[in-house]
């Protein structure tokens, strides 16, 4: 486990600090506050990776007047966070470019801060403060299609606000957060164990991801240590479920540009992959498996068969691709520059397909996975995401055999959940989640029940760039440009 | 007599016909595809469980929204009854002329697409906006094709270019012929809205052309929808049958035994032309949108060049 550096500064020193921070090749991972006895604690997480840093930044606030100065400036992330920070518990960023709401819609009353202590039950709609100011783009022939929140599919809720001329996309909005749950409010008070069942349900195809980086944070936070054998079958699970989601979206990307053949032929892939998780794990999504200080496996998949089926997906994609229609949809759609990726901060194989190698497993190891390699593309358009999480695939295959190789045959538990060491600690648990890299921070109290959780899923990070990239491009390619991204709804909304 | 049998019979054989050739097809892409298909009935089933829902019209919506799906049933209708389908002998012969069917089915795609307009939504300009765009290429090309088939005979009416047809096979395996088949069966996979150009099953909304044109109907209003558009589809698989494929259709002087002839034929030709289609898709993906006029300006070239051709070859 890596060491964390946890510097206590005070506001004025903060904006100096993150900035030298940024500049060693930080980055954010996690903004969260944190209401202590007697005042406000907003603590910033950064992380770089190779080797593996992780530095934390402490502020304390007045309670009765909780100002912060802003670092969006610095860091775009830091933006987002500091609104979703005001939104929730009420810390206001002095000097914030766009000071308005993000996580809470607007009918909820003002100064209603629902994850403060004193917050109470939800209180009736009231008092707004006006109507969601969408920008409105003006001009001849320009007019405005407004899609969701409710979609003709099953697909979580969502409102996308286009401003388009002819058929071209000027400027797309996505207001989201339709789904807050106070999932991270639920946490505090419980027992760790009792979270892992919550950590595993922040975002239903990412149970694995999630479960994992809280029980990380949560063994840091508890001084344990968990069993070498028990981290490489934690890295099979997380891997596994990046296999079934990526095979997954593979067929969907297929069908948005109605090549529907192959989005049959990676459901019976998909299929096949979600049997050998049900084997693995007695559950077809991977939960359970991972467990606080250590993992259960029923059975160990077979590498031969994931090669197998790495194989047969490798044939899927190749089919795609030389499909002239398909690969002109996806060639040149939605590009992602490599300077927006970076300077939204975005992650994952979005990122990657954008040329910048951001991966977790490489740069927050937590067991060795061997001669691994980060995919990373170069285009940044539709394509290179394909071609990104093609890839994966045949490297999480690999990566899977390197880690069964040295795993003993039969399911193996990992030691039993450590105790408390007395007085109140934090833990920090990162994990390249199957979508990007997943930070969960956990604080106990010294009778060690969970004080605070913050989760920060890679969707939060990633959704701007969706609209970055879309724009210029044409309204009948936003589904299969959606899908190329498939960012988390749930994950993004706690 | 035998005209009117065989009109009938005609519109009939659609009526009933259309969902089934629109489930057969499903069925033949689902297998295709390795998936089991949910029957060559599902259509019907579809269209039964629609009819039986109470009838809603959104708020602000006029008589335009309401007429629209009767107007393109019954042109759909009309075009059935006077197209040599199962017989040349239509009693309504004067109306199966070129330029009247064409116009019909217009018809039929306008009121639709007002109909979209109607509700103010932006997914129905939308799809009316598509749908209309891709109109304004097909019916030239329509047109166009037609009319190289009908130089041979000195005429634009349907009847008379199929009955020529009929009496000399010969004729059909022409340059013109081929040309004219090929911009035909491009336009009827765009009128139809099949894939590459729109796609059928599709549940996104900004990507669909006709789906985007329809979304605010529900109940009885939409079934119509359905049920017209599948006959369209079966009309015009059925005209391209009888154009380039004319074998089996009764002619002036047949009996009854010919007409029975006539519409086994016209089943069996549209049911292999609809899961030729189907299998097609199965190979297709949908084209980008703004690739749609370019395979449409490709089949008009075809088109022009069959007419081209007529006059030279004749």
């Amino acid at each position: 486990m890596t060491d964390r550096l946890i510097a206590h500064v005070t506001p004025d020193e903060l904006a100096g600090r993150a900035g030298r921070l940024f500049a060693d090749g930080y980055r954010l991972a996690l903004v969260a506050a944190h209401e202590d006895p007697g005042a406000l604690r907003v603590v910033y997480l950064f992380t770089a990776g190779a080797p593996d840093r992780r530095t934390e930044l402490h502020v304390r606030l007045d309670p009765n007047e909780p100002v912060i100065p802003s670092l969006a400036a610095l860091s775009f992330p830091a933006g987002r966070f500091e609104r979703e920070m005001r939104d929730l518990y009420g810390v206001v960023p002095a000097g914030h470019p766009l000071p308005r709401r993000l996580v809470r819609h607007h009918h909820w009353p003002r100064g209603w801060y629902p994850m403060r202590a004193d917050a109470g039950p939800p209180p009736a709609f009231g008092d707004p403060e006006g109507p969601y100011p969408f920008v409105t783009v003006e001009g001849p022939g320009v007019y405005e299609i407004p899609v969701g929140p409710v979609h003709a599919g099953l697909i979580e809720p969502g409102h996308f606000r286009f401003s388009v001329v002819g058929e071209t996309i000027l400027k797309l909005k996505a207001r989201l957060w339709f789904v807050h749950k106070g999932i991270e409010k639920l946490f505090i008070g419980r027992d760790p164990g009792e979270g892992l069942p919550l950590a595993e349900r922040v975002s239903g195809d990412t149970s694995v991801g999630h479960a994992l980086a809280y029980c990380l944070a949560v063994e840091e936070a508890t001084g344990c240590v968990v069993a070498a054998e028990a981290q490489r079958m934690r890295a099979v699970l997380l891997e596994l479920e990046r296999l079934y989601n990526h095979v997954t979206d593979l067929g969907a990307l297929c069908n948005d540009v109605a090549h529907g053949i192959l989005n049959a032929q990676s459901g019976r892939v998909r299929e096949q992959l979600l049997r050998i998780n049900a084997e693995v794990t007695g559950h077809r999504l991977l939960r359970g498996g991972v467990t606080l200080g250590g993992a259960v496996l029923r059975a160990r998949p077979d590498p031969g068969r994931l090669r197998a089926i790495a194989a047969d997906v490798a044939e899927i994609a190749e089919l795609a691709l030389g499909h002239t229609v398909v690969a002109d949809r996806f060639a040149g759609t939605a590009v992602l520059t490599p300077g927006a990726a970076r300077d939204l901060g975005a992650l994952g194989y979005v990122a990657r397909a954008s040329g910048v190698a951001v991966d977790a497993r490489r740069d927050h190891p937590f067991t060795d996975l061997g001669p691994f390699t980060v995919v990373a593309g170069e285009t940044g358009d539709v394509m290179a995401r394909f071609q990104v999480r093609a890839r994966e695939i045949a490297a999480s295959v690999e990566v899977i055999a390197y880690l069964l190789d040295g795993l003993p045959p039969g399911g193996v538990c990992g030691r039993p959940p450590c105790t408390t060491p007395g007085g109140a600690t934090s833990g920090v648990g990162i994990v390249e989640g199957w979508r990007g890299t997943i930070a969960h921070r956990v604080e106990l109290a010294p009778d060690g029940t969970l004080t605070r959780v913050k989760i920060a899923d890679p969707s939060f990070f990633n959704w701007p760039a969706l609209p970055v990239a879309l724009s210029g491009a044409i309204v009948p390619d936003f589904p299969l440009v959606n899908k190329s991204f498939n960012l988390s709804y749930a994950g993004n909304d706690l | 007599m035998t005209g009117l049998i065989g009109a009938v019979s005609q519109v009939v054989l659609v009526a009933v016909g259309s969902p089934l050739l629109a489930g057969l097809m499903r069925q033949v892409r689902a297998r295709l595809e390795g998936r089991a298909g949910a029957g060559v009935a599902q259509p019907w089933r579809d269209l039964r469980k629609l009819a039986r829902k109470e009838p809603i019209t959104p708020h602000g919506t006029g008589w335009v929204f309401r007429l629209a799906p009767l107007v393109l049933a019954g042109t759909v209708l009309v075009v059935a009854a006077v197209v040599p389908l199962v017989t040349t002998l239509s009693p309504m012969d004067g109306v199966a002329d070129l330029f009247a069917v064409t116009a019909l089915l217009a018809l039929g795609s306008v009121a639709l697409a007002l109909g979209g307009l109607d509700t103010g939504t932006a997914f129905g300009g939308m799809g009316a906006s598509r749908e209309v765009t891709v109109m304004a290429l097909v019916e030239p090309t329509i047109l166009l094709s037609v009319f190289a088939l009908s130089v041979r005979v000195g005429s634009t009416n349907l009847g008379a270019i199929v009955t020529s047809a009929v009496h000399d096979p010969l004729e059909v395996i022409s340059p013109v012929s081929l040309l004219a088949a090929v911009a035909l069966a491009v336009v009827t996979i765009a009128e139809t809205g099949r894939i590459p150009v729109d796609n059928p099953s599709t549940h996104l909304e900004l990507t669909m052309i006709h789906e985007a044109m329809i979304l605010e109907y529900s109940g009885p209003d939409l079934a119509l929808i359905e049920w017209a558009s599948a006959m369209r589809l079966s009309v015009l698989l059925g005209l391209l049958a009888s154009l380039f494929a004319p074998w089996g259709i009764a002619t002036a002087g047949a009996g009854l035994a010919a007409v029975v002839l006539g519409m086994a034929a016209l089943v069996i030709k549209v049911a292999a032309l609809g899961v030729l289609l189907a299998a097609g898709e199965v190979f297709m993906a949908k084209l980008r949108l703004f690739r749609i006029p370019e395979l449409l300006a490709g089949s008009f070239m075809l088109a022009l060049l069959a007419v081209a051709a007529s006059f030279f070859l004749a």
